[in-house]
């Protein structure tokens, strides 16, 4: 029978085939499929967020890590009537409007998927309204924002005033990020966190909802 | 409109080391006040930008003072300085460009004091201008039609009919996949996206902005991989992706930058296109380069070789914000002036001297990360060597990373540049993609119109139809 470390280390290694047969092993040799998840995919994915966060690894291979591990939930998935696949949050991401600044916040979005989020990715050049409507469909647990013009900054305090206005400023967490934007920017305009690269994002992500 | 190139660059422009350098290039440009860009003089270029605010009818006001107040600044410590003139860059915003009206206005505003300046104090300067490439604002964009595109060469034409002495923009066609390709390192995409899809676009653009240029007097600069290239540096500064591959795509750009000079531009090439120096090798045009005078922008690791064949000297862009000494322009202002100074100073000792401190800048960079190595003189023209042997814009793209890893590979092996351990196996990787690239354009749009995600951009927009099911 495989083990979890096995599936563990097909994981790491971004292994997709062998995930999927392991996966499919595993299950049918009995395993809980709760198991399968936190013991061997997201094991596997625990260990590249460390080598990733201590700059050993690159982007691609988290993502080849992460593929592998989707495959792999895929396929408990599949062989499940119904399956909740456990989730750390769902995050609502989008560069705020008249900021086309895309390939950041789409790294975070990466990043945050890769470990355990739910992420709702809006695009670029987002109208506080947009977000708004967003917040209301997908009642997310963070609305994560991205700006990287010193004239598109502002809007994010558009948002923030905007989701205040709405009501829904306290249903939800907001994080915020981009070049020009600091902590200090992020209290002066109500932000909740302020994350100054991807990595980061997804810590200040985990500690917000802890 | 045809979008043929109205030049090829068969031969290289500069063809021994010793003419590789800083200040002089083969073919200057002159403007019509009479300076020089490439002709003996290294000229500080300014680039500028508004503090955090919004821009909107109401807060025009405010900009127009920010930008007075800007302009004025710089050109006063200049004129205090005694820099023998300076380029003034107005990169215009997403919103000056797509109101056209609003652009020309602060285009205007600087004019007027330029004029001023040169009337009261002789000093002699010129506005680069550089309309924000907005047509990326509809996803997927339209690169050759609509309003957004209508207003970008709108804002070209009234700023250069005003007197708007360079005309320069950041294109961004092939941006929509080249993204994706830079965060999954997937040099395949990367070259479809620079070598057809952006040299494609750039076609189409320069063939509009040159024809704009000749209508109004004005001077067709040059485009910059900044969008693509300097993503990638920007990656590889933060870990994100590996350096090597931020190499190796810098020099995979160049056949994308070279077609605004095919289709007729004549430089200076924009700032903010590291590529520059190959530009100058190849086409003989001046260049301006940043390096590490845009610490204020980004950070980068050609801080000092990025000046070494320079023509003109830049900030990249830096925000209207108060430092102790003045506004942050206005310090960076002097920071060029002074850099200019003594390289030009070098120079007027004799050309050995400026050949020394170019290899001093290279030389201080160029061991230290790959992305400077590929950047030092030699390596340059060794690689442009290659390059204007291929009459093709996207196999010379294929060519270009082919040799990038080559050169890398070499220079590893001889311990003239550092690449990290973690980075090594890269080269390989990198090398192994090139390999499945096929020779013939149309053999690798069918093969990868299969691997790219089809609704993030319009193959119509770029002449290219979909063929498979």
């Amino acid at each position: 029978m495989a083990s979890f470390e096995e599936l563990s280390q097909a994981v790491f290694d971004g292994d997709e085939a062998q995930v999927v047969k392991l996966t499919k092993d595993l299950l049918s040799s009995g395993a809980n499929p709760m198991e399968v998840i936190n013991k061997g995919l997201i094991a596997g994915m625990d260990r590249v967020g460390v080598l990733f966060k201590n700059n050993e690894i690159f982007v691609p291979e988290v993502l080849m890590s992460a593929k592998a591990m989707n495959a792999g939930v895929e396929v408990v998935k599949e062989s499940q009537q119904t399956f909740d696949m456990p989730s750390l949050g769902k995050i609502v991401l989008g560069t705020v409007k008249g900021d086309l600044h895309d390939i950041g916040k789409n790294l975070v979005g990466m990043m945050m998927e890769s470990n355990g989020f739910t992420v709702y990715n809006l695009g670029v050049d987002i109208d506080p309204d947009k977000f708004i409507e967003a917040v209301k469909k997908y009642q997310p647990d963070i609305v994560a924002m991205s700006a990287l013009l010193t004239t598109t900054m502002m809007n994010m305090k558009s948002t923030i005033d905007a989701l205040a206005a709405a009501g829904l400023k306290d249903k939800v967490k907001v994080i915020i990020g981009g070049a020009p934007i600091t902590q200090e920017f992020a209290n002066e305009i109500g932000a909740d966190g302020y994350a100054p690269d991807a990595a980061s994002a997804v810590e200040v992500c985990k500690q917000l909802l802890n | 409109m045809d979008y043929k190139p109205v030049k090829t660059f068969n031969e290289l422009a500069i063809k021994s080391l010793d003419d590789f350098v800083y200040g002089i290039a083969p073919y200057p440009v002159r403007a019509k006040n009479g300076m020089v860009i490439g002709g003996g003089t290294v000229y500080p270029e300014v680039n500028m930008t508004l503090p955090p605010m919004n821009i909107d009818e109401s807060t025009m006001p405010e900009v127009r003072k920010q930008y007075a107040e800007m302009f004025e600044g710089i050109l006063k410590r200049a004129k205090e300085l005694y820099a023998p003139g300076v380029i003034l860059e107005v990169e215009l915003l997403p919103e000056t460009t797509m109101v056209p009206k609003w652009g020309r206005e602060i285009i205007k505003i600087l004019l007027d004091k330029m004029k001023d300046y040169e009337a009261k104090y002789g000093l002699k300067s010129l506005v680069r201008c550089t309309p924000n490439d907005t047509r990326e604002m509809l996803r997927p964009p339209l690169m050759r039609r609509g309003e957004l595109l209508d207003n970008i060469l709108l804002t070209f034409e009234k700023c250069a009919e005003d007197g708007a002495d360079i005309l320069s923009i950041e294109s961004t066609g092939g941006k929509e996949l080249h993204d994706e390709a830079l965060v999954n390192c997937d040099i395949r995409k990367a070259i479809f996206a620079l070598g057809v899809l952006g040299v494609r676009d750039m076609r189409f653009l320069w063939s509009n902005i040159v024809s704009i240029a000749q209508k109004t007097g004005a001077i067709p600069g040059g485009d910059t991989a900044c969008g693509f290239a300097n993503t990638a540096l920007a990656l590889a500064e933060q870990g994100m992706i590996p350096r090597i591959f931020a190499a190796v795509d810098r020099v995979a750009t160049i056949p994308r930058s070279l077609a605004a000079f095919e289709m007729g531009a004549v430089g200076p090439d924009k700032d903010c296109g590291y590529e520059g120096p190959y530009m100058k090798a190849i086409a003989g045009v001046p260049i301006s380069m940043e390096g590490k005078t845009a610490a204020c922008a980004h950070l980068s690791a050609v801080g000092n070789i990025a000046a070494c064949v320079c023509d003109m000297w830049s900030n990249e862009s830096v925000q209207n914000v108060r430092l102790l000494s003045a506004y942050a322009p206005v310090a960076y202002t002097e920071q060029l002036i002074y850099d200019c100074r003594l390289m030009n100073e070098a120079a007027a000792d004799g050309r050995n001297y400026a050949l020394k401190v170019r290899d001093w800048l290279a030389n201080s960079d160029s061991k230290l990360d790959p992305q400077a190595y590929v950047l030092r003189p030699d390596i340059v023209l060794e690689i442009s060597r290659e390059l204007v042997k291929e009459k093709d814009a996207f196999i010379a793209t294929k060519k270009a990373a082919a040799l990038a890893v080559e050169v890398i590979k070499r220079g590893v092996d001889k311990g003239e540049v550092n690449v990290a351990p973690r980075e090594k196996k890269w080269l390989n990787i990198i090398s192994s993609q090139i390999e499945t690239i096929p020779d013939d354009e149309e053999k690798f749009w069918s093969e990868i119109q299969k691997e790219v995600d089809l609704t993030k951009w319009r193959p119509e927009e770029y002449d290219l139809k979909v063929t498979s099911a």
